[in-house]
């Protein structure tokens, strides 16, 4: 495995946004910046935009339900080939105060019954090396980490 | 949405002219699809090598454009670019569409 470049050891930031799409995209934006000037590979940059962008999306269509009104907050830590996401805000809990574990599809099958949804939460377990979700004081905290060198 | 539509032989290709298939626009792309294939041919080739990035409800999008197709009718996809690529392998969607690598494949290979 190639030694991670001394670059990646990037500052640690912190990033608090409104709850809506809008800031969403904002904010992916500003990241896969920060990312991509820290030599992380397209290939990777790529899947933690869309993980994070499938938990950001979570958060302001359930954990607030659409309501402009919340705050979210995104803390980022890279150290050498391991990024490490915090996200947390004030809305409601998970469905169960647990993580969702969609089971797979039973593929192939009538194309009546294909799934249109519950994509998300298998994207994010699949390309995610530690996912935990934890509840406390009314607040949602998801931590992620990612294995840059492995996901492109 | 922006989507070009070619018709020719008995196909209908559609270029997808966004680098983006996310939750902003996945209801857009479902509606623009339904009207572009509702009594189409019955081949329809989406054509994704300008999208760079697509999300669960991009993905739930394309699903549902080929499920409202009527029966005689078939979804193909050609020129998935690699993130794209890796989105359909993840979720196992890969499974249900005949994937080319570019429309000009997928015309060769559906005429044999």
């Amino acid at each position: 495995m190639p030694a991670a470049p001394p670059s990646r050891q990037g500052p640690d930031t912190a990033h608090t946004i409104q709850s809506t799409p809008e800031a969403v995209r904002g904010l992916l934006a500003t990241l896969m910046r920060d990312l991509s000037t820290a030599d992380v590979p397209d290939g990777a940059c790529g899947m933690v935009e869309l993980v994070l962008a499938e938990a950001l999306n979570n958060v302001v269509e359930h954990a607030y339900r659409g309501a402009p009104g919340g705050v979210i907050t995104v803390h980022t830590a890279l150290r050498g080939n391991v990024l490490s996401l915090r996200i947390t805000d004030d809305g409601a809990p998970l469905p169960g105060g647990a993580l969702p574990h969609p089971d797979d599809p039973a593929l192939p099958g009538p194309r009546a019954d294909l799934p249109e949804g519950g994509f998300g939460w298998r994207l994010i377990h699949a390309l995610t090396t530690r996912l935990d979700y934890t509840r406390t004081g009314g607040r949602n905290r998801l931590t992620l980490d990612f294995d840059l060198d492995h996901m492109g | 949405m922006n989507l070009t539509p070619h018709e020719s032989n008995d196909q209908l290709t559609v270029v997808v002219e966004e680098s983006r298939i996310d939750a902003s626009v996945a209801i857009e792309f479902k509606d623009r699809m339904r009207e572009l294939t509702t009594d189409g041919p019955r081949r329809i080739l989406l054509d994704l090598h300008k999208v760079d990035f697509i999300d669960s409800s991009g993905l739930g999008a394309i699903v549902a454009a080929m499920k409202q197709l009527d029966d005689s009718q078939r979804l193909d996809l050609a020129g998935l670019t690699a993130n794209v690529d890796k989105v359909f392998r993840l979720t196992r969607m890969d499974s249900i569409f005949a994937i080319y690598p570019t429309v000009d494949a997928a015309r060769i290979r559906h005429d044999h």
